[in-house]
């Protein structure tokens, strides 16, 4: 926006909602939402205790290893899907179904399979991301201009190097785009896993805020989940953007 | 100058056969996975279909999704109105995009479902609670697909009804809305498959009615196959609404996408 | 003795015109330039001479920086009726049948509906798209979709037509067939063009009058009279000397101003 011909940052429209909060905070409308001063308060707190640091190192394993399995399965499984037609055959309309599916309904089920811990929230985090990531990873094979394959092929390219040296760069912006949806929904599978297990990580502490009123800390925890979403989000986006000059050129 | 791919009837033969061979393989991993047992846990797929036919035929299903349908419409309906129209008002108006856009850049990859503890004080456990949490995970996508629809309209579009002297209104009614309609078509059937997730997430946390009481239900008297076949049905019955959508989407706005 | 003083005056006059995007890209500087009425007066230049940038200020589509353009002795403050343009991607509503988009601009202007489709109906017909109004445009080869595009233009009735390389993203055969066909509509229907091309042949082919622009920043180099009596078939001018020659000419100029 601009004001007095000041181009005025999007980032004060954030402010402009903080103080919002404050206000009805302030003003005692509502008893699930505390000033915004008091959360920020609360997040300090948080910082100092030891469950707090208990919860996020169990949820990011839990996170970062079922990534990391996600983006394994994920991204070859995409590739052979882009290039090789029977298993995009077979495999297309399965992860075309898991990819909006409400998958957790399938989250009770695994608690009674593997049980309430930790094992759980990672095959949740890996049955909420790996869809998104395949599935872009096999669209962005798949827009691979076939002149540029012909290109590697005449120029004498082994089977190895065509597909680590052309088809997995080129389909590159794809890629991220889906490994940044595939974090996304990785940090849902987090939570929405931990939730429903209630006794570990995040899940318990919010369980717990919400059943003993702790509004305070409630928020605060929200809050800090939400930037670390934003912030992976953000630091693929980077990426994206830096790669971005050849997804035009291709 | 070919209006559509030629659908030959061996074409559509051949469509079919890859559909039953990926529906045979991936069921017949099922059945051996539960006959061998990878667990005493998991039911085979045969006992899952029984049953399913069995929740079908006892009118169990039905009744349930009865219960988990209306939420999901209401939400849906309502966050598909509301949410249409603010963004589309964030797509034409500057000051009011440089409000709002912050929070929902934020919010579109943020886990929503961490809110939703929070619905239970505000909306008890009834109806609203359930409606709640579909506007809480739909409203995010149906709400900046508008805007994205209404901002990345054709700008020669624009140009062109500008340089034949559109006011306006015009070039909002003729032009933009109809150039977005087609993103905002897809941002309400990601909407809807959100929503699911919402009102499923409502009804094994919150609220036990409904599909998701039923998954929670048979979990606690040990009944497996009647739990897988309760969430089998739910993917099954998700997949086929957002399919459908997806088709329905497909034929609205074929001559967009053949031109653009 | 009045009509006669306005007959004789340039419908455009271009003067001292400068254009710099936001961040400093200098796409025009200084330019001048008249536009003869009744007329086809193409802007002729390599890419990047700002021509489609001096198209659309004279369209009332960009904001000069300095100078000005007078339409009629007018200023331009944005478009206006007199006015009508052709755009290179055709800029069809793809939603809209070719009979509502030749119409659109007289659906904007608030002309009734059975009257406009009168009116198109008749422009459809003369680019040769008979049978074609309830199409849609995904139906449409590059080639006919231009047609609707300049139908469009001429329905509304302007003096003016603004033609920004409107055969650009056709095929070769098709643009030559267009050509000729633009020749014989413009027998009929007497109208000032401005045209803009980046084709030599082109420009020599379809102007009575063609303006060099050179590039960084984009200005007049000059103006050269390209009017061949083709007033008897069009058919013939690919043969005739004078057009080869022209042709030549053009490009000994402009190949100066290439590195």
């Amino acid at each position: 926006m601009i004001i007095f011909g000041r181009r005025i940052p999007m980032i004060f429209a954030l402010l402009i909602w903080l103080l919002v909060w404050e206000a009805i905070g302030r003003a005692e409308l509502l008893f699930l939402i505390p000033p915004f001063a008091d959360v920020v308060r609360a997040m300090f707190k948080l910082l100092a205790t030891g469950k707090f640091y208990q919860a996020v190192s169990v949820s990011f394993i839990a996170f970062s290893t079922g990534m990391m399995i996600s983006i394994s399965i994920g991204i070859p499984l995409g590739i052979l899907m882009g290039r090789v037609r029977f298993i995009d055959e077979l495999l297309g309309m399965w992860v075309n179904v898991f990819v909006s599916a409400p998958l957790t309904a399938i989250v009770p089920a695994l608690m009674v399979l593997t049980g309430f811990g930790q094992t759980t929230v990672i095959v949740t985090v890996i049955l909420f991301s790996v869809w998104i990531i395949t599935l872009d990873t096999r669209a962005g094979v798949r827009n691979i201009n076939p002149s540029l394959l012909e290109m590697g092929r005449s120029f004498g390219a082994n089977k190895l190097q065509l597909y680590t040296k052309v088809i997995f760069k080129a389909a590159l912006p794809e890629i991220l785009a889906g490994l940044r949806l595939g974090l996304i929904r990785g940090v849902r599978g987090v939570i929405v896993g931990q939730l429903l297990i209630a006794i570990i990580g995040l899940g318990e502490l919010f369980e717990l805020y919400s059943r003993s009123f702790l509004m305070d800390r409630f928020w605060a925890l929200v809050i800090m989940i939400f930037l670390f979403a934003y912030m992976i989000s953000e630091a693929v986006n980077h990426l994206e953007k830096r790669i971005e000059f050849w997804a035009s050129t291709r | 100058m070919s209006k559509y791919k030629p659908k030959t009837k061996t074409g559509l033969f051949k469509r079919i056969a890859w559909r039953v061979l990926s529906l045979v393989l991936v069921f017949g991993l099922w059945e051996f996975a539960g006959r061998k047992p990878i667990s005493i846990i998991f039911p085979t797929f045969t006992s899952t279909m029984v049953a399913l036919m069995n929740l079908l035929i006892d009118g169990t299903l039905l009744s349930a999704y009865a219960v988990t349908l209306v939420p999901l419409a209401i939400g849906v309906a309502l966050v598909g109105f509301l949410g249409i129209v603010f963004g589309i008002l964030m797509g034409l108006y500057r000051s009011f995009e440089w409000l709002t856009l912050p929070v929902f850049i934020i919010v579109q990859s943020a886990p929503m479902a961490a809110l939703i503890p929070l619905i239970t004080f505000l909306y008890g456990i009834g109806l609203g609670a359930k409606v709640l949490a579909v506007v809480l995970m739909a409203a995010p996508v149906i709400v900046l697909n508008s805007y994205r629809g209404i901002r990345n309209a054709n700008p020669t579009l624009i140009q062109m009804g500008r340089s034949f002297l559109a006011s306006r209104t015009q070039e909002i009614f003729k032009i933009i809305l109809p150039d977005a309609s087609g993103m905002i078509f897809a941002g309400l059937r990601l909407g809807v498959a959100a929503g699911f997730i919402g009102v499923i997430l409502a009804e094994l946390l919150i609220t036990p009615t409904g599909i998701g009481d039923l998954i929670t239900y048979y979990r606690a008297l040990a009944l497996y196959p009647q739990m897988f076949a309760s969430i089998f049905s739910i993917v099954l019955f998700a997949s086929v609404v957002v399919s459908a959508l997806q088709r329905l989407e497909g034929i609205l706005f074929r001559r967009q996408q053949c031109t653009s | 003795m009045q009509a006669n003083t306005i007959q004789n005056r340039p419908i455009i006059e271009v003067k001292e015109l400068s254009k710099t995007y936001p961040g400093r890209v200098e796409a025009l500087r200084n330019v001048n330039l008249s536009i003869p009425r009744g007329q086809l007066t193409t802007l002729l230049g390599p890419s990047g001479c700002g021509k489609t940038t001096l198209l659309k200020i004279i369209a009332g589509l960009l904001n000069k920086t300095e100078g000005n353009v007078f339409i009629n002795g007018q200023p331009v403050n944005g478009p206006g009726p007199e006015r009508a343009f052709v755009f290179q991607d055709f800029a069809l509503l793809p939603w809209c049948t070719v009979l509502r988009n030749v119409a659109f601009g007289l659906e904007l202007r608030g002309v009734p509906g059975k009257q406009r489709n009168e009116i198109a109906m008749k422009y459809i017909d003369e680019v040769g798209l008979t049978g074609f109004e309830k199409a849609y445009p995904y139906e449409l080869s590059g080639g006919m979709r231009q047609r609707v595009g300049l139908a469009r233009a001429l329905a509304v009735d302007a003096e003016i037509l603004l033609m920004d390389e409107p055969f650009a993203s056709v095929d070769e055969q098709t643009r030559r067939k267009f050509q000729e066909d633009l020749l014989n509509l413009l027998k009929i229907e007497k109208k000032t063009v401005v045209f803009v091309t980046h084709s030599i042949e082109e420009a020599v082919y379809v102007s009575d009058q063609v303006a060099l622009l050179g590039p960084r920043p984009g200005r007049i180099m000059r103006v050269i009279n390209t009017r061949l009596d083709h007033a008897e078939n069009v058919e013939d001018i690919r043969r005739d000397q004078r057009y080869l020659n022209l042709v030549e000419d053009l490009w000994q100029i402009l190949r100066q101003y290439l590195i």
